[in-house]
């Protein structure tokens, strides 16, 4: 079994490779997100903080392999969901850059599960009601667990924002680190086009808009400013192309797989 | 082999998580069909996305129906409609509280957060509980405390 993995070749039509980009898309979403959150795993600034972040970390790797399970049967160059998840490339991940950004402290954490998991939640409340049955039934199992994830991050959002003096202070500056990336996630993709014209994704710049009315009460509510968008050109979804963080993630993430090939359990 | 007898092995497979409840309890198995003599399909469906006992139950489900003598077991996993804490029986949420674990709470809305207070607390059965973490020992389930008896105790989240 070949555990390298070449997409140099590609031997499906353009809807196919669309699909499969798309899934990428969404699996490698969860998969990142879930890696970085498993690093406060033991060091939270509380135990119950703790179990939660290690709880969602577990949800969203569980959604990544759903996600991966259903590339397996559709695409031809994948052998087993461990291969699609520790043996690409850093040019092969299509997630959105706002999960592979450091943890930062516990501020930065929340301001980048808060704007994710709300994306996260009306991207797949649009999934869970789409035209492809596997894709929809998937995302109907991750809505439930996405809610937790959004009212959890609004929560510390919230009362850190309108807390002491210097939690506001983290708070905000947490949110103006990770703003733009966030719009990674509204810019479509050819994949995002294509499954949209397709009937299975939504239209992006309707999740924008409920993700901004939310994400801009949010922030009014817990006395945060809303931050000057910069740049918002960031390509990782649709070319593979990341921030400076990636490789260090994939180099710990991978590094059983790739020194012990075929490792099992 | 009968569709019962297959049901009476699976009735014997328990959560790692939740010791005294089996997985036919827990509405983990959709249905049973027995395709040919000595072959069944088990359409089993998952609870949370991570839940890190589907591996072992799914095994132990191979395992135990091998050893009682069927050669084909096909488990087929069953995503649509999701798995929901709703299908519990009476006799399901009463074995949860008997194990310290709150049965989920009609006053409870799905997707939303576990109350902050009153959740019965399964040791002394009283309502001066306090919500300790939404998030408890494992996906399913919240962290409370009781204020009357002390002791801390998970909550089955309805989902």
């Amino acid at each position: 079994m070949s555990r390298t993995f070449d997409t140099s070749s590609p031997t499906t039509t353009s809807t196919d490779e669309a699909k499969i980009h798309y899934l990428f898309q969404l699996a490698d979403n969860a998969l990142i997100m879930g890696q970085r959150l498993c690093e406060w795993t033991g060091v939270a600034p509380e135990l119950e903080i703790d179990l939660a972040l290690c709880n969602i970390a577990l949800d969203h790797l569980g959604q990544a392999n759903a996600w991966y399970e259903y590339l397996v049967e559709i695409y031809p160059q994948a052998t087993d969901v461990d291969q699609l998840a520790f043996c690409r490339d850093e040019h092969q991940y299509y997630n959105i850059t706002l999960v592979e950004l450091p943890n930062g402290d516990f501020a930065q954490t929340i301001a980048k599960m808060a704007l994710f998991s709300i994306f996260n939640y009306y991207l797949h409340d649009a999934l869970r009601q789409c035209s492809d049955a596997r894709i929809a039934a998937i995302a109907a199992r991750s809505y439930k667990e996405i809610q937790y994830h959004r009212r959890y991050a609004s929560n510390w959002l919230l009362r850190l924002g309108d807390g002491t003096d210097i939690s506001h202070e983290r708070m905000q500056k947490a949110l103006d680190i990770v703003w733009d990336h966030a719009f990674e996630a509204f810019t479509p993709s050819p994949a995002d086009h294509i499954m949209h014209q397709q009937g299975i994704a939504p239209d992006l710049e309707q999740i924008k808009a409920l993700w901004e009315d939310e994400v801009h009460q949010l922030l009014h509510k817990a006395t945060l400013s809303i931050p000057d968008t910069g740049f918002t050109g960031y390509r990782a979804k649709s070319d593979g192309v990341h921030t400076e963080h990636m490789g260090y993630l994939l180099a710990e993430m991978q590094y059983m797989q790739r020194r012990y090939p075929n490792l099992q359990w | 082999m009968t569709k019962e007898e297959i049901l009476d092995i699976l009735q014997q497979i328990k959560d790692p998580e939740i010791p005294n409840l089996s997985v036919i309890e827990l509405g983990m198995i959709r249905d049973v069909e027995l395709s040919a003599p000595n072959a069944v399909i088990v359409r089993f469906t998952p609870t949370y996305s991570g839940c890190p006992a589907t591996t072992l139950i799914k095994m132990e489900i191979l395992q135990r129906l091998k050893e009682a003598g069927v050669e084909h077991i096909e488990i087929v996993e069953q995503l649509s409609p999701p798995w929901t804490t709703e299908s519990f029986s009476p006799q399901a949420l009463e074995k949860l509280r008997q194990a310290g674990i709150a049965p989920p709470h009609p006053h409870h809305k799905r997707g939303e957060d576990p109350p902050a207070l009153g959740i019965p607390c399964p040791y002394c059965e009283s309502t001066d509980t306090k919500l300790l973490s939404a998030f408890g020992t494992t996906a399913c389930k919240a962290l409370y405390q009781c204020t009357t008896c002390g002791q801390p105790f998970d909550y089955f989240k309805c989902h």
